[in-house]
């Protein structure tokens, strides 16, 4: 009886004090509504609109002309390369590859498919929708040559979709872009920023944000990638306000003419609200001239299992993420959920890290991420 | 994913009560859906398959409960293999004889590992050591500057210099020794587990610093790679323990049951917050009813009976059955439940809170529970006891002294009505279905409310806190005559409180 009457207590005194706290949080909602201040950050945006084509030989002209900034992709590498880094996922599919034969499908070769991308973290959901489409194609005879590791190929393929624009600094004239990077703790995104910092400073000057103001000594280690690269920084003390970082780095990026800043922001789980609020803020100020946000990139790492669709779908819904960042691809881990993440919120990768040096940055090439995962 | 876990079982197999036992076919459907759930979970797939056979096995060799519905019985075989295989003996920290008893930590990049050391030291220090952070990470920029600030914060201190990683373990070690700490945490740099240099590295410093107890940290969000990671790091570093970080977030945290079973070793911390002491020991039990969805009960009670003063509670349940609820009564229980830590993550704890709730429970800032405090504490005693006195310009006057609005203060007066009207429904046994607010679902209150009338836990908990969970069965709340004590801790009489926030 004790148990049950402590539980009673406690399951109604949580249930009614939330009941009553989320009953005044909206109230105070509303009324903010009401008042004509707009309550949440725009919601994410269909990929085109914040990404645009990077004009070919605005990279060729060299220096920046005021009016219409330099687009420069960060990339730097030949895709092929995604491939190789990738070959530990071979064997995942070794047996699907196997599966000869005609243009019949059954339920062995589905199970061995089924098997291989489970273990790619694609997700059960993804998974059934692609076993499904590989079923119906069985069905109408249009599997080639290569039967079933043919047709999921093809399948994976469509489900990426094409190549993603490279990254935009697309912006208002005299606006100063900003790349935002935003993710869960210990994704690699100050890692993934002195990457990009590496690669983009080739053709353009770029100024670093380091608006990570919550994790012990994280401005320190951007500091030394900026010192690495040989790019400028903006930083502050531990616990200011990362809002501030970013209003000062955008200041210092106008009067000095450069055309880019790259803001590094705390790792923070999607279940904080609070924290995403925070978020919201830095974004609202990023947005705010001199600056113009043009990318808002997610930081996934490749390790991750179904969590990072959650991850995903937050974020999004916080501050419109236009494409993530795939991390530690190098390992043993194959990043599946991309697909999920893809599939679900049509959220395309844009840029994939491959290690811990600067160089170790490729631009994801929808292909050679699918021959890698199949081992072909 | 397994929230809905429960309801599909249920829905399965509602038609089999008569039958006694759960038909093949049937326990075939049900173990697809814990099939799909595990992987939604990040449970390893082979991992999965071996412990679908433990569940089927169970479900098979027990004859159907008369009390459990086919659905909660396939769910309490599946709790009970959960806590069988997650459970086993936890690790006993035991310390070395001659100091300092050395902690070696390693695992993936961006794992948590330095700040899995610096809460590892906070918690060798709560328990009355005199622990040595050594900073061996060389390799991420400014790693040891992280450790030496974290190291601050907790008041351990830190040893590092700028040679090699080896070099910087063993010279910690011997700085332990020389300066008399009698734990030594090492945290190194986060590695690939097929990267062979680094991993010929860390077996170098494992070698040379014979580590007493080497964890694998690993994050909670990882998916099926992390058998993968694990398996070859406990290859090359023979590994004593794990320690799951990030479970703060909503992670399932499968892949504690995958490194497990694969590894054989237990789980040894969990890391669930930020800040330094956010560091618990594993439960098994608890961690089974995570990856179920079931919400943490134990864990809840367990702040319940470390916070909660067993009068007070005592006295609430008694008035709340017997249907005589008040804004003091509420305002104790809020003081009481405050004590167990933020709303937002008790509300997380609780089981059967669907997607929305979980959202609603996210929303919860604690200022807002100030807020209401303010209100409640605005009022005069006779207005606690009887809101409907409340007219208008007793409002304002209670919005004015609580620093709040008349819209916030009816807000929270309709709600305490819901509350009551509530309450009494449980009181006389009756299931109301009353909807506390628009995010409280009905469903939830009538949960809340079933569980009333007999006084006794609902099966599903029932069976999650049961003889395997491992609760004490003594009394929690202290007996009645104790807490019908007169004029304990509230103040009775006309005085007016103070408002507390202005």
């Amino acid at each position: 009886m004790n148990h049950a009457v402590l539980w009673i207590v406690i399951a109604v005194a949580v249930v009614v004090l939330g009941a009553a706290t989320v009953g005044l949080v909206r109230v105070r909602r509303r009324r903010a509504v009401e008042s004509g201040r707009p309550p949440t950050a725009p919601r994410s945006m269909p990929a085109p609109v914040a990404v645009a084509p990077a004009p070919v030989e605005a990279v060729a002209a060299a220096p920046p002309a005021p009016a219409t900034p330099p687009a420069a992709p960060p990339e730097t590498v030949a895709p092929p390369e995604l491939s190789s880094r990738l070959s530990s996922a071979r064997s995942l599919f070794d047996r699907v590859r196997a599966l000869r034969g005609g243009s019949t499908v059954g339920a062995d070769e589905l199970a061995e498919v089924e098997e291989a991308l489970l273990r790619a973290d694609v997700g059960t959901a993804t998974t059934a929708v692609i076993l499904e489409a590989i079923s119906a194609s069985a069905a109408d005879r249009t599997l080639g040559a290569d039967g079933v590791a043919g047709a999921l190929r093809c399948e994976l393929l469509e489900l990426l979709g094409p190549a993603p624009a490279p990254l935009s600094t697309k912006v208002d004239a005299d606006r100063v872009a900003v790349w935002l990077f935003v993710g869960v703790n210990g994704v690699g995104k100050t890692t993934t920023i002195g990457k990009v910092a590496a690669a983009v400073s080739k053709d353009q000057e770029v100024l670093l944000a380091a608006a990570d103001t919550f994790r012990a000594a994280a401005a320190d280690q951007l500091e030394t990638w900026a010192t690495r690269v040989g790019t400028d920084l903006v930083r502050a003390d531990e616990g200011a306000d990362p809002g501030a970082v970013v209003h000062d780095a955008l200041h210092r990026a106008a009067s000095r003419k450069i055309r880019l800043v790259l803001a590094d922001t705390a790792g923070r789980l999607h279940t904080k609200t609070n924290l995403l609020e925070e978020l919201k803020k830095v974004r609202r100020v990023a947005d705010r001239a001199p600056g113009q946000v043009a990318e808002v990139l997610l930081v996934l790492d490749a390790t991750t299992g179904q969590n990072a669709i959650a991850q995903a779908r937050e974020f999004s819904d916080a501050v419109g993420v236009t494409g993530i960042v795939l991390t530690k691809l190098d390992g043993t881990a194959r990043g599946g959920v991309v697909l999920a993440v893809q599939r679900e919120l049509g959220i395309p990768v844009r840029v994939v890290g491959v290690g811990e040096h600067a160089e170790d940055l490729l631009a994801f090439d929808p292909v050679a991420f699918v021959d890698a995962l199949l081992g072909e | 994913m397994f929230d809905a876990l429960a309801e599909r079982l249920d829905r399965i197999s509602s038609s089999l009560r008569s039958r006694g036992r759960i038909s093949q076919r049937d326990l075939d459907e049900a173990l697809a859906e814990i099939r799909s759930a595990l992987l939604d979970a990040d449970v390893e797939l082979s991992v999965v398959r071996s412990f679908l056979d433990g569940v089927r096995s169970r479900c098979e060799l027990e004859a159907l409960s008369q009390s459990l519905t086919p659905g909660q019985q396939v769910i309490k075989a599946v709790n009970d293999e959960l806590v069988t295989v997650l459970g086993g003996e936890p690790l006993k920290i035991t310390y070395a004889s001659r100091p300092p008893t050395v902690v070696l930590l390693a695992g993936l990049q961006g794992a948590g590992k330095t700040t899995a050391a610096a809460k590892l030291a906070t918690w060798f220090k709560s328990q009355g050591r005199a622990p040595l952070l050594v900073a061996a990470d060389l390799q991420r920029p400014a790693a040891v500057e992280q450790l030496r600030v974290l190291g601050g914060q907790a008041g351990v201190p830190v040893f590092s210099r700028a040679t090699n990683p080896v070099d910087v373990a063993v010279g910690g070690v011997e700085e332990a020794v020389r300066v008399g700490r009698d734990v030594c945490i090492i945290d190194t740099a986060g590695r690939l587990a097929i990267d062979e240099a680094l991993m010929d590295e860390v077996r170098t410093i494992s070698a040379r610093t014979s580590p007493h107890y080497t964890f694998l940290v690993i994050d909670a969000m990882t998916g099926q790679d992390a058998v993968q990671t694990a398996k070859r790091f406990h290859d090359a570093l023979e590994l004593d323990g794990v320690i799951v970080t990030k479970l703060d977030g909503d992670a399932r945290g499968g892949v504690a049951l995958s490194v497990r079973t694969v590894v054989g070793k237990p789980i040894v911390f969990a890391s669930v917050g930020e800040r330094l002491a956010d560091l618990d020991l594993f439960y098994p039990d608890r961690m089974a009813s995570r990856i179920l969805g079931m919400g943490d009960v134990l864990t809840l009670i367990d702040q319940a009976e470390r916070s909660m003063d067993a009068d007070v509670v005592q006295a609430t349940a008694e008035r709340m059955m017997g249907g005589q609820f008040t804004l003091d009564d509420f305002l104790a229980q809020l003081t009481q439940v405050r004590k167990m830590g933020s709303l937002g993550g008790l509300m997380r704890l609780m089981p059967g809170m669907n997607r929305d709730l979980r959202e609603a429970a996210d929303q919860l800032d604690d200022r807002e529970v100030d807020r209401i405090e303010a209100i409640v504490r605005s009022m005069t005693t006779k207005e606690r006891t009887d809101p409907s006195i409340v007219d208008g310009s007793r409002r304002q006057r209670i919005a004015r002294g609580s620093g709040t609005t008349v819209v916030q203060v009816n807000q929270l007066l309709r709600q305490f009505k819901e509350m009551q009207k509530m309450m009494r429904g449980m009181a006389s046994g009756a299931v109301p279905n009353v909807p506390v607010m628009g995010a409280m679902s009905g469903k939830l209150a009538r949960a809340a409310a079933r569980r009333m009338p007999d006084g006794e836990l609902p099966p599903q908990l029932a069976a999650l806190a049961g003889p395997s969970a491992g609760v004490p069965s003594g009394p929690l709340v202290a007996p009645r005559a104790a807490a019908s004590r007169p004029g304990s801790k509230k103040k009775k009489g006309g005085r007016v409180t103070p408002p507390k926030h202005r």
